[in-house]
């Protein structure tokens, strides 16, 4: 190795010291870019520039109006309330949430809005009042209608207004589930540094399985992970 | 002047820049994307939680979701390209240092000697100009260098290595084992490239949150940047990065010989040349092939490279098709950190014996499953398996929670990700009506899937049926019919492509020779997945880095000898 490592660089020698090349262009100095991103404190997850762009550009539109945005608030609070350990939906975010996604991805927009419309439509016509202000009790009568979609159906098939109360659904719980409220109500455990060592004893015996001795032999030992691996010829770890 | 030009900083360009800078070569390693580093916290997605986005990871900027690291897709704006009619080939690219292995799932699988010489076997395609022997010596290293948990099973065509030890099964693969064995599925410790024991000094451990897709901030899974190039720098490699420079072609002098490269700076949108003794082409598959059709000169009217008219042929990716299955015995789940590697911690390769099928070649079986993160899509449908027990779907109400955590982890999924036949008639060329924002002619694909992949993916689709069947689960949605093509994967949707400047030793049917030196042009080389004769029912990156240093150990030999 030695040996070719000297004979590569007397090539390198032997050769024209071209220097950088045509039309005085410069590689980037890794690092410049970075250095000044480095300053900023926002919160950044990773964004390229592009996507900080549009992100910033869709919150600074407004899709829902107030009063569709007060109406959101009531029916996402319908399919998830509070309990007694956690809050609902909107004290989890959500609607604020919707009203992202509904930029994001403007195909939701005429389902989001014309299944708001529809609930006022029809509180209107049934109870001469809109969906926001109308009793709970009448208000879950309304939903009793839209809330069970008949599965054998496809969903494109399905009413609109059945069809959006399953979107709003979907994005209320996504909502929920994604907000550190609603991870902590599920439980998740992870997204942080661990060492895995298999499934606990206690849940292999809940679900009926086991693990094969033969299969755990070849797995990592754990207490060795830090230890620089090195192998014989054959490829037998020796460490 | 350098003295040696790559192009492109995936794995067979990050390859390519760790053993030529270290033997003491001047590089310039030009890169169409940013410069990235999964330890900037700029640029850091991985330990993100769901609520730091607006859209809580929602794939509405990047395919594979927003924390994935890929700067790039499936569509680039500013940088198209068309299909011939009826064709419906799928090109990503990811641009950025490091570009696919960023983001890529590290399954990290030698092509065994059958793979190298199919056309022996079954009469289709052709065989490489090298068998498994002239490789090994490169996968050992290969696994040493960068690392690979997996065992050694004594397979024939799946071959042994320099393994890690793998990562102990999750519960949903405790169930697959379990459901495959039954049908005589073997089911093997997968083989991905995550440390999950030390390597080296420079590297950092597994810590196990599976988002290996974020790539890795203390460098425990492969990328090109981290593990190839960036210690390539730290070992005072000298080494230039060209980065947001879109190259154009190689340029060549009149005895038609490279000399160097033309680029567009992103930056300003001004067009540039290097000069380089060596050109290195590791753009991937799709994109040195434009660049090759694009170098036109009177030397090489066609395309350098090109006098075969070989260059894009053969361009295929690997056959795919999913399903997933809803197991009730993994439901009402104790909840418990399981996020292990990312991705599978078991696998099966193939199996079967062609003679007794009817389809040529192979698949290998991907498993996914557990309790995930949540992220945009999670909640949706939430108690629809209630179908599956005779009870009402859908509501409203603090029920809704209880539904979630009932059949929160109790999803698994499969992949099939098989081997196509390689077809003269499946290509990119140069489409003269259009050209990118940065005024380089795009490419079209003409690509069309055979019998033999649809009877393929049939059967994977057959065999994930009897799987979960086996765990006595409901397998989701329906089965592909025969005229929905079997549920088969859009070509390039795989991103296995490969095969468009073909290997050889007859200069009119391949681009380049065995060491993948151009046949037409001594100087040039190709050291992304262009020069495979096949695709294994393996994936493409460990034989890509593998041939990418035998070519970087040929290139030094060659100018030690003054060849070239």
């Amino acid at each position: 190795m030695m040996d070719r490592r000297k004979s590569i660089k007397s090539i390198v020698l032997g050769s024209v010291a071209g220097g950088l090349a045509l039309n005085g262009c410069k590689p980037e100095v890794e690092g410049t870019a970075q250095d000044e991103a480095l300053v900023t404190t926002e919160n950044h997850f990773g964004r390229t520039p592009k996507e900080k762009e549009q992100i910033a550009k869709l919150e600074a539109e407004e899709f829902f109006n107030a009063h569709e945005l007060e109406t959101v608030a009531v029916l996402c609070d319908l399919i998830l309330p509070a309990n007694e350990d956690f809050g609902s939906a909107t004290d989890a975010g959500v609607p604020d949430f919707m009203e992202f996604m509904a930029k994001d991805i403007p195909e939701l927009q005429v389902t989001l809005r014309g299944g708001l419309m529809w609930l006022d439509h029809t509180c209107n016509t049934e109870f001469g009042m809109e969906f926001k202000i109308t009793p709970a009790e009448q208000q879950k009568q309304l939903l009793d209608r839209i809330a069970y979609p008949d599965i054998t159906v496809p969903e494109h098939e399905r009413p609109l207004e059945i069809q959006f109360f399953s979107l709003v659904r979907n994005l209320t719980l996504s909502g929920y589930y994604t907000s550190k409220m609603g991870i902590e109500d599920l439980g998740y455990k992870g997204n942080t540094p661990n060492v895995w060592d298999g499934v606990p004893e206690e849940v292999l015996q809940q679900h009926g399985v086991s693990y094969d001795e033969a299969w755990l032999a070849k797995c990592i030992d754990q207490s060795k992970r830090g230890t620089i691996a090195e192998w014989d010829d054959a490829g037998n770890l020796l460490t | 002047m350098y003295d040696v030009i790559i192009v492109g900083s995936g794995a067979g360009g990050g390859m390519a820049t760790k053993i030529l800078a270290d033997a003491g070569l001047k590089v310039a390693v030009v890169e169409a994307g940013p410069h990235f580093d999964p330890a900037d916290p700029t640029q850091q997605t991985q330990l993100k939680w769901p609520y730091e986005s607006p859209r809580r990871g929602a794939s509405t900027q990047r395919h594979f979701g927003e924390f994935d690291s890929a700067y790039g897709g499936w569509d680039i704006e500013g940088e198209p390209y068309t299909n011939t009619a009826g064709s419906d080939f799928k090109w990503f690219r990811s641009r950025m240092l490091g570009g696919r292995t960023n983001h890529w799932g590290r399954i990290s699988l030698r092509f065994g000697p059958k793979d190298f010489k199919r056309k022996d076997q079954d009469g289709l395609g052709d065989n490489w100009p090298i068998g498994y022997e002239d490789v090994k010596p490169y996968y050992d290293k290969v696994d040493k260098l960068i690392g690979v948990f997996g065992t050694n099973e004594g397979l024939p065509n799946d071959p042994d290595g320099f393994f890690l030890p793998p990562p102990k099964p999750r519960l949903h693969e405790l169930f697959y084992i379990k459901g495959a064995r039954k049908t005589g599925v073997p089911v093997i410790p997968s083989r991905m490239s995550m440390l999950t024991k030390k390597i080296n000094s420079d590297r950092g451990v597994c810590f196990y949150c599976g988002q290996c897709s974020r790539a890795c901030s203390v460098y425990a899974d492969f990328s090109s940047g981290t593990c190839l190039i960036f210690p390539a720098q730290k070992n005072g490699g000298q080494i230039d990065l060209f980065v947001n420079c879109m190259v154009r072609e190689v340029t060549t002098n009149d005895e038609g010989k490279a000399t160097g490269v033309s680029y567009i700076s992103k930056d300003d949108r001004k067009e540039y040349k290097i000069k380089g003794k060596v050109v290195v082409l590791a753009a991937s598959a799709c994109s040195s092939a434009r660049i090759l059709l694009n170098s036109k000169s009177a030397q090489h009217p066609n395309g350098l490279g090109n006098s075969s008219d070989i260059v894009g042929k053969y361009l295929h990716d690997s056959t795919g098709a999913s399903r997933a299955a809803f197991i009730p015995d993994m439901m009402n789940r104790k909840i418990y950190n399981e996020d292990g590697v990312g991705g599978m911690h078991v696998y099966s390769p193939w199996w079967l014996d062609n003679k007794k099928l009817d389809f040529a070649r192979g698949y290998h079986i991907e498993v996914w499953g557990g309790m995930g993160m949540p992220s945009y899509g999670f909640g949706f449908n939430v108690n629809d398996f209630n179908k599956f027990f005779g009870l009402k779907v859908g509501g409203y109400g603090n029920d809704l929670r209880k539904d979630v955590k009932k059949y929160y982890g109790s999803v698994l999924g499969f992949g099939g990700r098989g081997e196509s036949i390689p077809q003269k008639d499946n290509y990119c060329e140069i489409d003269p009506t259009k050209v990118d924002e940065f005024g380089i002619p795009v490419l079209r694909f003409n690509y069309q899937w055979t019998d033999n992949e649809y009877k393929q993916v049939k059967h994977m689709h057959d065999t994930f049926e009897e799987l979960v069947h086996n765990m006595g689960g409901e397998a989701l949605g329906t089965k592909p019919t025969k005229e929905q093509n079997y549920g088969i994967a859009p070509p390039g949707w795989i991103i296995h492509e490969v095969g468009t400047t073909r290997m050889g030793n007859n200069a009119r049917t391949s681009v380049t020779n065995q060491y993948q030196q151009l046949h037409d042009v001594d100087n040039v080389f190709i050291v992304d997945a262009g020069p495979f004769v096949s695709q294994a029912d393996k994936n493409p990156t460990w034989t890509i880095l593998a041939l990418s240093w035998r070519t970087s150990d040929y290139i030094i030999e060659q100018l030690k000898q003054q060849n070239i």
